[in-house]
Formats: structure tokens, C-alpha cells, sequence
């Protein structure tokens, strides 16, 4: 299939990217492409103009500052999902993230794939965004008037959506070391997307878990928090038997779950649970460990 | 809107006028005339129009070419020296990897990468790489016995 | 036996596709090509109230914007149904429509631009008001009276009604049954969804009047015929018709569409070389569909388990229109397979081919025979739950035994070979399935859900005997071509009719023509696909190429023999019978004295130089034969897979999957391995993950790769293929076809292992694609009507 028409720039600066998002009308981000470009192909997107801010320098970095509970990662908004998923320091200090990464799409998907792109576009079916609650991320955003920084459970608001403004742009990502989580897929067997995608990370001290979150995508418009399963694990040993109950609490957590051809909202929600508890079990295991 | 792309495809330096929306696999095909780069789907799932970039694996529909701007890309036509078979290629025809051959190329270059990432990659671990890939003949089992060939040729 | 056949020679297409050398119809580049695009409909049903074109006709780089009336006012004839059966009521279906639309897809106008970017921006700009309609996609509810009608004068939407068998003996069986088992299933439409979408080129040359038309087809000359008589109207003497390589087809590339019409129609018409290449999307809205039946069907047997009748009433979805060979499908290849492997006295089966707002259905890889094998192996493992017993025991009971053969069946077929109950215990040795049933027993008192699927699955191949296809409703024959045409130096070149897109024919057809002769095969080429090169043929479908094609070759080898014989006779003075032609070698030599001969090369010289030759020969070595087959052939086979669901998530994950196939003898193992292989995925496709979907306002829901499930590497963990040879006694190659023999019995295989995993939970049948969610909802209605019964 064919785009339509339209003019492409490529910024050398994300200063130089924010003036072009402001002046051209009607203009959209590009940076791997790989949400954009298809549906541009299909038609579904038909921007007047795309700005590339694929090869700005010094945003595909991955780092990470400080250690044990202190400690974060720092991502630019470029690093590829095959870079994340790769990434030793990622890996170590943060599983899930590296798990979350490593599920999305294809190895070529991968490599031009960038977590800014994704967390911009916000498909309910993405896998970084559940990630992104559950591991409490603050994601960098660069305006015309200066930068800020949006927790992801303020950035993700509908289908699609986000908090960023038009002329917004996504720098960086921070993420506050979780060694024990993880990250599991049912993977849609057409597209790849997540179907149901369940993000856990806890903290046990004492045999206690005394921090917990449930970061749930592919069942709702947007990625949700499953506040209520988090706190039940909460206060008490990760046994099996209070994950499986913890989880049993992530539908609560649903607005309106969403279904397609393969899977019914009623299903994902199923799911949900499902995943949910052997993300939980798979962090616990990394707690212990 | 046109747009100068200088590109070296196969090792040669190319350099074409595009408008902003030509897809790279159709200035591959359609300019360049490497028509080895086949399109099997409009939505990035299929894999055949795969090719290397920069020396990694990527689906040339979904990129602009103005978006390869300046980058060395690697097609099925240039895998091999003058008149060979890369050792990928040799082990697909001594393995029977490929049938009506339109997803041959995608394959082959997508095995480039899972190989190089891991040279002695399992079967299942071939199998799981091969997930950007559609094979709608072989039922993939010889493109993965030919991979896996390929892998043990290169480890001795 | 010879050198190269029954060997696994590396094929010689290879190197070409390998270097990114194949020759696909998109490929193409002629001098000053323009690009075809075709405006679709986004209804699946309504009327054209206006249309407004002058926007695209004004838009940079559009040569032409052509309607539905531009096309038949231009002479395009309607696109006519190749196979009918008594009292068919066919619809019109024109090339592009002109008032109304039947389907998401349906052709609406054609655009002619510079590049397929400008073509595509031009569609975009065409303007139609629609007047959307009610519509209809289910193949049974469209039969109700208050079902939208597709075509008026077919008010029932049905164009056909077909039914075949012992209606007495099928009662009677009934009427003494001891059991009866009944299902109501439905065999789900599947797009056959081949690596590269269609496509279509040509050039018009208006100095000799001469048309060439490039076509991604399984079948060349069908497709010449076709435009020449009904569609194009070119005469076939100025009509070349060229299927180059062509990227898969799996049946969806049989068939004449619209597309081949307009391409060449275009390019006359605007005096410019012209291509068309599908999108993904344009492929799956308007390719041929496969499949697609509702089915009430019930079993009757003795408590002893020998199975006396079969009763089957199918409603065949045959879309909004009628494609090539539509009827054909779900009545002599499906009803005609009923009695599959089995010996039962009363079988009888009823079809009705239904229209609705959908794609038009037609033949994929297996085409009728996956139906029947689907429906017979879920009824057999039905019977066995219902009598308590093994089901590889009660297929073993009830099939055709080896001396049987040849075996009529109730429905018509005369089975020409088989051995079923080796066949079965090969499939139960190589798999272990004793141990897997161990297993299994374990894996339950573990509280596993864990099953083995075993199936026995009859096919007809090797389509036709020409006047038994006549009698069932065939409007062309379905005999095959072949030329063996020695040069003067002893090379050779061999012309089919048959086309291979992904089989091998360059291989396996010199490894036949190089035994025949005793040639080299390196001296031996295969040339196909081009009507302006190869005799006419019918093509590559219905795994008939080996079995037919191959035949024509050997009947063209044995006149070569023959005559190379003769003049070697006459070169060597001795009498005829004096000398053997030596296929070892290739060489005429006198019997007794193996060093007087001469060489194939040396005697190919002399049929050219024509200096001796015997009193009255004609110079030359060519013949050609058209080889019309006596019968079908019967491939066989018996499948074992075994699969473990998560009583969680539901997935179903197959463990092993155990192949045994009887496709008779075999040209090349390797070939005929990566055929089972690449079927079987297939078949596990339709049990698993496939299904082209519409809603019930006849939107296509799996319009792209993002809906539509194609099996990826990581469905199998591989496939473990085994054979047994039972040679087709009527052809001379004994060969009975490989081709869709994997997908036939591995759609069963699989819906057989996912019931026996889930027969403790009392799930007995589930509809495919059998996607998690579907387990998980009956499992849970299984439960709730076992609650309500304590």
C-alpha cells in the first residue's frame, strides 16, 4: 500500500523538531516508524507532514544512576526496543522492562522500534505501557515552553492518547531499579500485540511484600494499574496461594475491556488473571532469588 | 516533496530524487531495480521485504526512503560475493528451505541476524526469531533445519 | 528403476531464488508501464447511485479512469463458472460492476496512472454514492425467507442443489442402528492468503495485433481460454498468456478474476504496457475464499462398532458469485469422500451452494477433501467416546481392507490402491502411541489436560478422467500435456502443462524425462507456464501434476524411445528386434554385443541430419502426448498429534505431530517431505488459528495480516514425516499425489487431540479456529449444563 502525500523534515535537534511541530500544520513525530508508517500505508493516518527526529543525537541512551533502592534507569526516548531488550544493565535492574521489550513485535520490529514512538502512540495492545505503571516511570517531555516530567499513570489517558500536548516531544524515560519483576504476554497470533500483557514488580522485606504493583495492557483502551490486586499482596509473605488471590483482584481494575476477532473483552479480562498471577509468581521468584 | 537520498546498497553508492512518501522497498525494487526484496503484506507482519540495514534486520516497507538516508543496506542480491551463495543461501537449497521462494529472501536475511546473534541458536530459539517471518509452504520446518545447518557450518 | 527418480535431487529452481532472481509477475518492468488500480467497494451490499470520477481524471500523472459500463460497452464479457451442475443457476458476475455491489472488494471502477502511488491517490478521489443495502454472509441463514436476495431470479439464494449416495441403504442403516452419533459443525472460510498477491501484466503490440498477458496462475492455457471465449475476446492465436513464477497458490490462483481482464483490456485501451499488483489487502478481500460449510451430519453403527451409515446435509457459502470451478468443491470432491476410509454401506450426502455478500469461495489446498476428512474423523472419534473405545482400534475395524482394493465406495469413487491398516500402525509405531497414551493417563491423574488426535484420511487426486468431470458438471477436460523434444545434440526440453509455483517441477520432471531416456539430468530442462511455448494444458491443482502431467511425459518419453531405437537399428544394421535401448546409459546397442551401439546424442544428430534414417521416418525427435487419466488416484494417510492445553489460558500447545502418508510411489522424498510438511501447517492453521471472518453486515473482519492468523514458525515444534508405498496401479509413474494430502488430515489430527484433552471436562467438540477462548467457553458450558443435570 501507498501514503499519501505529505512532507517529510528531519530535525537535527529537539529544539529544532518542537519549531517544526509548531509551525507545520497538521504534523506528526517520526522516529522508527513502525506505528506511523503503517497506518499511513493503510490511509488511516494521512499527516501533512512528518518531522524525523530519528537521528537526534544523544537520545538513544541507556543508563543507569545510583543502585539498590535508590536507584534508576535512565532511557532516551530513541533507544530501540532491541537495544532495551538487549541491554545487560536492563536485564539486571529491571527485568521486566527488558522482558516487555524484547515481546514487542519481531526482531525487525525491534530494531527500528523506539520507546519514545511507543509510548507516544499509546495502542492499547502495546507492551511498554503496562510496564511503564507498573514500574511507577516519570517520562520526560520537551515543549515550546521548557520540559517536564509525567508520571505514566498520568501520561496514558484513552485509546490512543496521551498527555503530551501537540507540540510535545518525549526525551527520556525514568525508572526506578524493580530487580524483582517481570513482564508476560499473550501474544495476538496475527498482529503480535499483546492480547493480554501483565507487568509485576514487588519489593519483599522481611518475607513481607511491602511494595507491589500490577501493571495490566490489552484489555482496556489504555493501560491500567491494578491498584486493588497490589493491595492485597501487600503485608504478607508472595505465596502462591496470596498471589493467586491478588490476582483475582485484577478485574476490578477494568473500565471497559475491549475485544476482537480472537479474544473477547469477557476473555481478556480471564486472562488478565491469568497472566497477572504468573507475572506476580515469576517477580516473586526474582525477590527471592 | 523530493528529497536526495545517497544510500550504498550491496557495497555500490546509490543516490536517488524521492518524494517524501516512497516506501524503501519500493525505491529498492522500483528504482534500483532489486526486485529480490518481495512485498507480502501492507501491515509489517510478513517479512519478506526484509533486508539489512546498517547491518540489522529490518522490514523495508515500513521505512521511508528518505529515512535510509546515508545508511549502508544489504539486499538478498549482495548477501553473497560475485556469482556464490552466502553460506545461509547454500544451506537453504541443500535443506529444501524454500518452496515457491517469495518469502526466501526475507528469510535469509532474517536468519543473518538471528545467526549472528547467536550462532549455535536451538531449534526453538530459530523458531521464536523467526516470528516476523511468514512461510505459507515450507511449514517452516526445513527453513529451520537449513538455518540451524548454516549455524553448525559457520561454528566449525 | 532409474538414477535420479525416487532420490532426493536438490532442485535446480534454486540458485534463482536464492539470489533474489525469481521472475514474479511484480517484478516486471516493460518500457513506458503504467499502473492499474482498482476502486473497491466498502459495502458488501448495495446499489450505485452515482459515481463522480472527474476529480481522479483531473489529478496529476492519471492517464484514464474506466466505469463498469466503459468495460461492457468495450466488449468484456461476464466471467463465466467453469463446472456446473445439473440445473446450476448461475449469477452474472461482470468484470466491474455497473449498478450494484455484492461484496466488500466487488470492482467498482479502474484507475490508470503513472505509478501505483498516483493510481492509488486517484481511487481515493473517486466519488460513489451508495445506497447500502441489507445483506447476508452465514451459508444456511441466506437459505430463510426473509434473507436479503444476492441476485435477483435466485430469490432462495441458492444456485445449486446436489446430492449423492444409497438414500435407501443410508435409511435403512439408520432405521438398525445400534448407535447413532450427530454433529452440527461449521467448516470455517479460510483465505488462502499465498506469500505474493496476485498480480497481473500486459502488453498490447498494435503492429501484429498480438496481446501478452502476465499472470500470477496455476493454470495458463484455462486462463487463455477463458479470456479468449468469454471475457477478452482476443483470439487465442494472438493471446499469449505467460505465468512466470509465481509466489504460491494453494488453489486461490486457479481461478479467472477480474483483474486479468482488466489489465489486458487496459492496455490495448491506452496503448501502454500495464501492471496490477494486489495489496495484502486487496488480496484477502477479493482471492478466492476457501472452505466455509454449515453441516448436520450423524453416523450410524452396530455396538459392536462396525459403522453402517452416513448422513451428511452441507451448506456450501459459495460467495456473491459463482468463481471457476465453485461447484465443484463441496460436491464430487466432498460428498464423493464421504465414506473415507471406511466401509460403510449406507452413505449418502446432500449439498446446496448458497450466495451471499461475500468473497466468492472456491478450491484451497485440499479443496472438499478437507471438509469430508474433517467431518468423517470428528464423527469416528465421536463414536469411539460414545462406545468406549480406542480410536485408532475402531478406525483399524472399520477400514477398507488392503484386499478390497479396488474399492467402490456408496458415493461414486472406486478407490484404486491402499493399505489403511499399515498405514494406521506405522502412524501408531512411529509415534509410540501406546506410550502417549501412558502418558496421557498420567498427565490426568496430574490433573494435565493433555490429548493424541488420530486420524485416517482418504483424498482423490490427479483430477480428471475428462469424461467423468464432463458427466459431474466439468465445462473442459482434465487430461494433461507434455512434450519431449530432443535437440540436435542431444540436449533435451521438456514442456508441461502443468506449473509449479513452489512444487519443483524443473526437478522432479527432468528426474522422470532423464530415467525415461538414460540422459544426464543436466541435459534435460523443464518448460513451463507459457502458453506461447508449451502445448496447451490444463495446470497445477487437485495434486494432479505428477500423476497426470508426469503420465504425459513418459507417454512422450516412450514415443522418443521408440524412435531413437529405430534409428539406432538402422544405424548399427542390425533388425529392430535385434537391439534394447539401455536406459542406464541413454544407448541403442545390440542385444549380446553391449559394445556395438550408439549414443542417445549421436542418434539425436542423426534424426536431424536425416542423411539414414529407416525407409519412411520423418526427420526429427519431438513428441508430445496428451495423457487423460483412467481414474483418480487415492492417496492416504494416518496423522498422530498430541497436544497439552493450559487449563488456565487455554492455549492449546502441540507437543508432537506424526505424518504417515501414502501418496504411492515418489520422484523426489525431499520434495515430497517439504509438501506433507508445509500442509500439515496448513491444516494446523485451520484448526488453530485461521478464519476469515465477516461480520454480520458482510464487513470483512480478517481483512489483513493484523486479524488474519497465518501460522508462525513457533505453532509446531516440527513434524515428524514417515511414509508407505502403495503405486497407483493406473499410471505409469505409480504416483498418487502429494500436494494436499498434509492439510487434509491435519486439520482432524489437531480438532481430535484438543476434544480427547478436553473429554474429562466433558468437551467433546469444539469449533474451529479452536482459539483459547473458544475452549474456555466450552468448558465452562459443559460445567454449568453438568451442574444443571446434578
Amino acid at each position: 500500500m501507498y501514503p499519501q502525500q505529505f512532507d517529510y523534515h528531519r530535525a537535527t535537534s529537539i529544539t529544532e523538531a518542537i519549531g517544526l511541530l509548531g509551525s507545520l500544520p497538521d504534523a506528526k513525530l517520526v522516529s522508527g516508524g513502525h506505528s506511523l508508517i503503517p497506518a499511513m500505508k493503510l490511509r488511516a493516518a494521512q499527516p501533512a507532514a512528518v518531522v524525523d527526529i530519528g537521528r537526534i543525537p544523544g537520545l538513544d541512551g541507556i543508563e543507569s544512576e545510583g543502585d539498590g533502592k535508590g536507584g534508576s534507569l535512565v532511557l532516551g526516548a530513541l533507544a530501540t526496543h532491541a537495544a532495551v531488550a538487549d541491554s545487560g544493565v536492563v536485564r539486571r535492574v529491571c527485568p521486566m522492562l527488558a522482558e516487555a521489550a524484547a515481546a514487542i513485535g519481531d526482531i525487525q520490529v525491534r530494531n527500528r522500534g523506539t520507546l519514545g514512538g511507543s509510548l507516544a502512540h499509546a495502542d492499547p495492545g502495546a507492551d511498554y505501557p503496562a510496564a511503564m505503571l507498573a514500574l511507577g516511570a516519570e517520562i520526560t517531555a520537551v515543549g515550546p515552553a521548557g520540559g517536564r516530567t509525567i508520571p505514566a499513570v498520568d501520561f496514558f489517558v484513552d485509546i490512543l492518547t496521551t498527555a503530551l500536548e501537540e507540540t510535545e516531544i518525549i526525551t527520556a524515560v525514568r525508572i526506578p531499579h524493580a530487580p524483582a519483576s517481570a513482564y508476560l504476554k499473550h501474544r495476538h497470533p496475527a498482529s503480535s500485540y499483546a492480547v493480554v500483557g501483565a507487568a509485576a514488580r514487588m519489593r519483599v522485606e522481611d518475607g513481607e511484600v511491602s511494595d507491589c504493583a500490577v501493571g495490566i495492557g490489552g484489555v482496556d483502551g489504555k493501560a491500567v494499574l491494578a491498584g486493588a490486586a497490589a493491595a492485597a499482596l501487600c503485608g504478607g509473605p508472595a505465596s502462591p496461594e496470596r498471589i493467586a488471590a491478588a490476582a483475582a483482584r485484577v478485574e476490578d481494575a477494568f473500565a471497559g475491556p475491549l475485544g476482537d476477532l480472537y479474544a473477547s473483552g469477557e476473555f481478556r479480562t480471564h486472562l488478565a488473571g491469568v497472566y497477572a498471577k504468573r507475572a506476580l509468581g515469576l517477580a516473586a521468584s526474582r525477590a527471592a532469588a | 516533496m523530493s528529497h536526495r537520498v545517497r544510500i550504498r546498497v550491496n557495497g555500490a553508492a546509490e543516490e536517488a530524487e524521492v518524494e517524501s512518501r516512497l516506501l524503501l522497498c519500493h525505491l529498492l525494487r522500483d528504482r534500483l531495480g532489486l526486485t529480490g526484496t518481495n512485498i507480502g503484506c501492507d501491515t509489517s507482519q510478513c517479512g519478506s521485504c526484509t533486508v539489512l540495514m546498517d547491518g540489522q534486520a529490518v522490514k523495508s516497507c515500513t521505512i521511508l526512503a528518505v529515512q535510509a538516508d546515508g545508511s549502508e543496506i544489504t539486499t538478498i542480491e549482495g548477501l553473497a560475493g560475485e556469482g556464490g551463495l552466502h553460506p545461509i543461501q547454500q544451506a537453504f537449497w541443500d535443506n529444501h528451505g524454500l518452496q515457491c521462494g517469495f518469502c526466501t529472501p526475507g528469510m535469509i536475511l532474517t536468519a543473518v541476524e538471528i545467526l549472528e546473534r547467536h550462532p549455535s541458536a536451538s531449534d526453538a530459539e530459530i523458531r521464536h526469531g523467526l516470528e516476523g517471518n511468514i512461510c505459507r509452504c515450507t511449514g517452516y520446518e526445513n527453513i529451520v533445519k537449513s538455518i540451524v545447518a548454516a549455524g553448525a557450518r559457520e561454528a566449525r | 528403476m532409474g538414477r535420479y527418480v525416487g532420490t532426493s535431487v536438490k532442485r535446480r529452481e534454486d540458485p534463482r531464488f536464492l539470489r533474489g532472481k525469481g521472475r514474479y509477475v511484480a517484478n516486471l518492468q516493460l518500457p513506458g508501464m503504467v499502473h492499474v488500480a482498482v476502486k473497491r467497494s466498502p459495502h458488501a451490499h448495495a446499489r450505485i447511485v452515482g459515481m463522480d470520477t472527474s476529480a481522479a481524471l483531473a489529478m496529476h500523472g492519471v492517464l484514464a479512469v474506466f466505469t463498469g459500463q466503459d468495460f461492457r460497452d468495450g466488449g468484456c464479457g461476464a466471467l463465466p463458472c467453469g463446472w456446473q451442475v445439473p440445473d446450476t443457476r448461475v449469477p452474472e458476475r461482470p468484470v466491474v460492476v455497473t449498478d450494484r455491489v455484492r461484496h466488500v472488494g466487488d470492482s467498482v471502477a479502474v484507475v490508470v496512472a503513472e505509478s501505483p502511488y498516483l493510481a492509488a491517490d486517484a481511487v481515493e478521489a473517486i466519488e460513489v454514492d451508495y445506497e447500502p443495502l441489507p445483506a447476508v454472509v452465514d451459508a444456511r441463514r441466506t437459505t430463510e425467507e426473509a434473507a436479503p436476495v444476492v441476485h435477483e431470479g435466485i430469490e432462495d439464494n441458492i444456485s445449486w442443489r446436489w446430492g449423492l449416495g444409497d438414500r435407501e441403504a443410508c435409511d435403512q442403516a439408520f432405521r438398525e442402528a445400534d448407535e447413532i452419533v450427530e454433529l452440527e459443525l461449521v467448516n470455517q472460510r479460510l483465505i488462502p492468503t499465498a506469500m505474493e498477491p496476485r498480480a497481473a501484466a500486459a502488453q498490447w503490440d498494435a503492429a501484429s495485433e498480438e496481446m501478452t498477458v502476465w499472470t500470477t496462475s496455476q493454470n495458463p492455457h484455462p486462463i487463455r481460454l477463458l479470456l479468449s471465449a468469454f471475457t477478452l475476446g482476443i483470439p487465442e492465436s494472438r493471446l499469449r498468456v505467460i505465468s512466470p513464477d509465481v509466489g504460491g497458490g494453494f488453489g486461490s490462483k486457479i481461478f479467472h478474476y477480474p483483474e486479468e481482464v482488466i489489465v489486458p483490456w487496459v492496455a490495448r485501451r491506452v496503448g501502454r504496457p500495464v501492471r496490477w499488483v494486489a495489496t495484502r489487502t486487496e488480496s484477502q478481500m477479493t482471492d478466492s475464499h476457501g472452505r466455509d460449510h454449515v453441516t448436520v451430519a450423524k453416523l450410524a453403527m452396530k455396538s459392536d462398532g462396525t459403522f453402517t451409515g452416513l448422513d451428511v446435509e452441507t451448506w456450501a457459502n459459495q460467495g456473491a458469485y459463482l468463481s471457476t470451478f465453485a461447484p465443484l468443491i463441496p460436491t464430487a470432491l466432498y460428498i464423493t469422500l464421504l465414506s473415507g476410509n471406511y466401509r460403510i454401506p449406507g452413505v449418502f450426502g446432500q449439498a446446496y451452494g448458497t450466495l451471499t455478500h461475500t468473497v466468492p469461495v472456491d478450491a484451497y489446498r485440499g479443496a472438499g477433501r478437507p471438509e469430508a476428512a474433517y467431518l468423517v474423523e470428528r464423527l469416528v472419534d465421536l463414536a469411539a467416546v460414545r462406545l468406549g473405545r480406542d480410536p485408532l482400534a475402531l478406525r483399524r475395524q472399520n477400514a477398507i481392507r488392503k484386499e478390497e482394493f479396488p474399492y467402490q465406495t456408496p458415493v461414486a469413487f472406486c478407490y484404486d490402491s491402499g493399505d489403511y491398516e499399515r498405514l494406521l500402525q506405522t502412524a501408531a509405531d512411529r509415534a509410540g502411541y501406546d506410550a502417549m497414551r501412558e502418558a496421557q493417563t498420567e498427565a490426568r491423574a496430574a490433573g494435565e489436560l493433555r490429548g493424541v488426535g488420530v486420524v485416517c484420511c482418504i483424498e482423490a487426486s490427479g483430477p480428471a478422467p475428462s469424461a467423468v468431470a464432463g458427466s459431474l458438471g466439468s465445462a473442459v477436460g482434465f487430461w494433461e500435456s507434455g512434450e519431449v523434444r530432443v535437440h540436435p545434440t542431444g540436449q533435451v526440453s521438456v514442456f508441461t502443462g502443468s506449473h509449479a509455483h513452489g512444487q519443483g517441477h524443473e526437478t522432479t520432471f527432468a528426474q522422470v524425462a532423464a530415467d525415461e531416456l538414460g540422459v544426464p539430468i543436466e541435459t534435460v530442462e523443464v518448460v513451463h507456464g507459457d502458453t506461447g511455448r508449451v502445448n496447451f494444458g490444463m495446470g497445477t491443482y487437485g495434486s494432479r501434476s505428477a500423476c497426470v502431467g508426469g503420465s504425459a511425459l513418459v507417454r512422450s518419453a516412450e514415443k522418443v524411445r521408440d524412435k531413437v531405437r529405430k534409428i539406432g537399428a538402422h544405424l548399427l544394421e542390425a533388425a529392430e528386434e535385434d537391439v534394447e535401448y539401455d536406459r542406464s546409459a541413454g544407448r541403442v546397442q545390440v542385444k549380446g554385443a553391449p559394445e556395438r551401439g550408439k549414443d542417445f546424442g549421436e542418434i539425436a544428430f542423426a534424426a536431424y541430419t536425416a542423411h539414414s534414417l529407416p525407409e519412411g521416418m520423418e526427420p526429427g525427435l519431438d513428441f508430445v502426448s496428451f495423457y487423460d487419466p483412467s481414474n483418480f488416484t487415492f492417496p492416504a494417510s494416518s496423522h498422530i498429534c498430541e497436544v497439552e492445553i493450559c487449563p488456565e489460558s487455554w492455549q492449546v500447545r502441540i507437543l508432537r505431530y506424526v505424518a504417515v502418508d501414502d501418496v504411492g510411489k515418489v520422484i523426489n522424498p525431499m520434495i515430497v517431505e517439504g509438501q506433507i510438511q508445509g500442509g500439515v501447517v496448513q491444516g494446523v492453521g485451520q484448526a488453530l488459528t485461521e478464519v476469515g471472518a465477516y461480520s454480520e453486515s458482510g464487513q470483512l473482519l480478517s481483512g489483513t495480516l493484523l486479524e488474519y492468523a497465518v501460522p508462525r514458525a513457533d505453532l509446531l515444534p516440527g513434524i515428524e514425516v514417515a511414509r508407505i508405498e502403495t503405486p497407483s496401479p493406473h499410471n505409469p509413474l505409480g504416483v498418487k499425489g502429494a500436494g494436499e494430502m498434509g492439510t487434509i488430515a491435519a486439520t482432524a489430527a489437531v480438532a481430535n487431540a484438543v476434544a480427547d484433552a478436553l473429554a474429562p471436562l466433558g468437551v467433546h467438540h469444539v469449533e474451529m479456529p479452536i482459539t483459547p477462548e473458544r475452549i474456555w467457553r466450552a468448558v465452562r458450558s459443559a460445567r454449568d449444563a453438568a451442574r444443571d443435570a446434578a
